[in-house]
């Protein structure tokens, strides 16, 4: 049951990306562009999204298991540190550079365009060193 | 400012599917649907490989559904050159490894959470990412 949970999850995640068109590198970058044409479409994917599963988490709080497992994995909610800062000033600015994060960016591997693939390998070569240094 | 391609209905609607993926798979296994942490711990880590796997595979079926089913294509305009996407791939690798999410796990899953964190997070990849691309369209 937790491998069919991980298959429909994954489907409908990328179905959701689909419909909102955030595999569309362009109209992401076009969301980005706030001082000149700008497309909020973004804003409402977001908003859509924590809509529907920020009361879930809500109630999460009181569970102790998942219904098809012995635990949750969920980090403790942690403070504010520099890795947070670094990290998510790196990760913008290769967003803004493409217009792909890491969703879209697998997602679109299933038009089998060349500039998805490309970046996909390069987001994973470097989780990929950084796995190295760390160890 | 000029507001373009302003789609709001598909935007909402393929944004709460999101969050129904976030809520199976967090009520069904008790994990969190960020895709940085899932790429990366399908490679790098033995712990719930599997799971990982099919839930990536699903990412990418999710599409080619959409297709069969509406007899669509399904836009995909990218205009940046080879050495820039390599960039950009290394940057968002780099960046969400050492962040510890993407716009799913903090943006989404983290504010979900009322994660102070994400929140954080998701305000500095939007102001790095907007800044990008002001930059890029100057030079």
């Amino acid at each position: 049951m937790r491998k069919l949970v991980s298959l429909i999850s994954g489907i409908i995640f990328g179905l959701g990306l689909t419909i909102s068109s955030m595999t569309n590198p362009e109209k992401v970058l076009d969301f980005l562009n706030i001082f000149d044409d700008w497309d909020p479409s973004l804003i409402f994917v977001m908003l859509g999204a924590i809509l529907i599963s920020s009361p879930v988490f809500y109630l999460q709080k009181e569970k102790t298991k998942p219904l098809f497992g012995e635990k949750f994995y969920i980090t403790p909610l942690k403070e504010v540190d520099k890795s947070i800062v670094i990290g998510a000033s790196l990760f913008g600015v290769g967003w803004g550079l493409v217009g792909l994060c890491p969703g879209p960016a697998i997602a679109s591997l299933s038009l089998i365009n060349m500039n998805s693939i490309i970046f996909v390998i390069s987001m994973v070569g470097s989780y990929g060193l950084l796995q190295i240094f760390s160890n | 400012m000029n507001i373009i391609n302003f789609t709001p209905i598909p935007a909402f609607v393929g944004g709460m599917l999101i969050g129904l993926a976030v809520i199976i798979f967090l009520v069904g296994n008790g994990r969190i649907a960020g895709i940085s942490g899932i790429v990366d711990n399908l490679f790098f880590s033995k712990n719930n490989r599997l799971d990982n796997i099919l839930f990536i595979v699903g990412v990418i079926l999710g599409p080619i559904i959409y297709q069969n089913v509406t007899k669509s294509i399904i836009p995909f305009t990218i205009t940046t050159s080879i050495p820039v996407v390599i960039l950009g791939g290394i940057f968002v690798g780099m960046g969400t490894k050492i962040g510890s999410g993407c716009t799913s796990g903090h943006g989404i899953c983290g504010i979900s959470r009322f994660s102070i964190r994400s929140i954080v997070a998701t305000l500095v990849f939007l102001t790095t990412g907007t800044l990008t691309v002001l930059v890029m369209r100057i030079i």
